[in-house]
């Protein structure tokens, strides 16, 4: 475990030096979420996450690249995809005033 | 007198690829240039029956509808950074030259087919972008194209164009590290397209079976564009020997005629041709790939004035090969004919054989194991086969044709039968 960790804290190191990162975190298991819904008009609160899926949303990073595929490029190093994992990419919404 | 619209139509689709891929480069959007273009469109038809078709269409669409497209903006009241940008482009004679020679380094279309081709969309996607922004057809063509109703391909197309902008698609040659892959993905969609004609039935739309021009047309562009990418040439080389056999692959009944049995004074000489000529110069860069690979299969039964000229031992190596560079167990169904035809059918057996499995749901392993079979006088299980095959059928041509090959067989088997 220590290992799989250390492996992280590298992963993070290098990213943040070479990529304008501007936010990032590793997230705790799905055990520990708590779904918030609305139900006759008010909010709910039930255990787990939002969607019951197979795969678990374990992090993000929130980046500013060029474009897209700058950003797939960054999507293709992180050390979750050899494990069988996936990274979604998605542009943040920007609004011009 | 000819129809003014007819004209204009015509010289549009030619020039619809090169024209819009610049405006898109200069706008920065899809939507702009699609509707400058049309604006322009609406020009042509007014004012060509009186001034003549220009020399040079594509530059006098590019500017006409480069002013249109600032006109729009500046009724738009867009923001001033975007109109400032624009401004710069004032319409002078200057500026035609400028925009053709603008092509320095790369045609603009080739950033445009990349952007097309791009991973990040649905296949269906890049099939129909590249279709309507390249090769210019009208989405109502594309739709008919790909069997699919008209408001389901504006739909497509819609989505993807904002795929491309909302996702941040650059509008570009990919960079050199990823530009080979890239490549590759860009020859795929090209020879999609030609197999969906190819696939084309009898009573298909006319443009279905166009789609084998239109990929070859893209084909051609590609290859101009990248003349250093063997296998973009190579690609080009096998849609034409393909191609040139389109006359002789139906029966006057409608039913699909195997090369064996095709008339080959039917066969196109002039695309054959041109597609070794094609071959030869890809060849020239030794850097084999897949798409030479079958383009020299299909040189050599192209060469065969018969089928008994066929050279089938360089067949089967260059099949070999193209296992290699493309491994499927399809490549090796048709080593295995190959084989067969050069050693003889128990040869072909022995290498299907692991293969029945993998296999097993494909009509023609069965129907070609029952050919195998038959040659050797193994005629009930020659049947079974065949029945096989049929009971994988997806149509009535097909069904007609394993039909009669059963037929024969049965009969060979009741002849037998008798000793």
């Amino acid at each position: 475990m220590g290992e799989f960790m250390a492996g992280w804290f590298k992963f993070d190191e290098e990213i943040r030096s070479s990529v304008k990162v501007l936010a990032g975190d590793g997230l705790e298991p799905t055990s520990t979420a708590t779904t918030v819904r609305y139900k006759d008009g008010a909010p709910v609160t039930s255990d787990g996450p939002f969607a019951e899926t197979k795969e678990q949303l374990g992090g993000y990073y929130l980046i500013d690249v060029e474009n897209l595929d700058e950003a797939i490029k960054v999507a293709g190093t992180i050390p979750n995809l050899p494990m069988g994992g996936s990274v979604e990419v998605r542009p943040v919404q920007v609004f011009e005033q | 007198m000819t129809d003014p619209t007819e004209v204009a139509e015509k010289v549009f689709r030619e020039e619809y690829g090169r024209v819009f891929a610049t405006l898109v480069r200069v706008f920065g959007d899809f939507d702009v240039a699609e509707e400058a273009i049309q604006d322009s469109f609406l020009i042509a038809i007014d004012r060509w029956p009186v001034s003549g078709v220009p020399q040079k269409p594509a530059a006098w669409i590019t500017t006409t509808a480069k002013r249109k497209a600032i006109d729009g903006y500046r009724r738009e009241k867009v923001r001033v950074e975007k109109y400032a940008v624009l401004s710069s482009t004032r319409s002078n004679g200057h500026e035609e030259h400028e925009i053709l020679e603008e092509s320095t380094l790369q045609d603009d279309r080739l950033r445009l087919i990349f952007t097309c081709c791009h991973p990040a969309l649905a296949i269906d996607a890049q099939l129909a972008l590249t279709l309507r922004t390249l090769g210019g057809l009208k989405t109502r063509e594309i739709a008919r194209a790909f069997l699919v109703a008209e408001s389901t391909m504006a739909q497509r197309l819609v989505r993807a164009k904002r795929k491309i902008r909302d996702a941040g698609i650059p509008y570009r040659v990919p960079p050199d590290d990823v530009l080979t892959e890239r490549i590759a993905a860009v020859l795929g969609v090209i020879y999609l397209i030609f197999n969906e004609g190819y696939s084309a039935s009898e009573g298909d739309d006319l443009v279905r079976h166009d789609l084998c021009s239109e990929a070859i047309r893209l084909g051609r562009v590609l290859a101009d564009l990248m003349p250093d990418e063997p296998e973009a040439i190579g690609l080009l080389a096998l849609m034409l020997l393909h191609d040139s056999r389109k006359d002789a692959r139906i029966s006057s009944t409608g039913e699909p005629m195997l090369l064996d049995d095709q008339d080959r004074q039917l066969w196109d000489r002039s695309q054959i041709d041109e597609g070794l000529r094609h071959l030869v110069i890809a060849e020239r860069q030794r850097i084999p790939g897949k798409y030479q690979t079958q383009a020299a299969i299909a040189s050599i039964h192209a060469q065969a004035g018969t089928p008994e000229q066929t050279d089938w031992s360089r067949i089967a190596m260059l099949y070999g090969m193209l296992g290699q560079q493309n491994p499927s167990p399809v490549v090796e169904l048709n080593r295995a004919v190959a084989v067969a035809m050069a050693l003889g059918p128990e040869y072909g057996l022995e290498i299907i054989e692991p293969l029945r499995s993998d296999l097993d749901r494909y009509r023609w392993m069965h129907s070609t194991r029952a050919e195998l079979l038959r040659r050797l006088e193994r005629f009930e299980e020659a049947s079974d086969a065949y029945r096989r095959a049929i009971n994988l059928t997806e149509n009535s041509a097909e069904r007609s044709l394993l039909s009669k090959r059963l037929a024969e067989v049965e009969n060979s088997q009741g002849r037998d039968g008798l000793r």
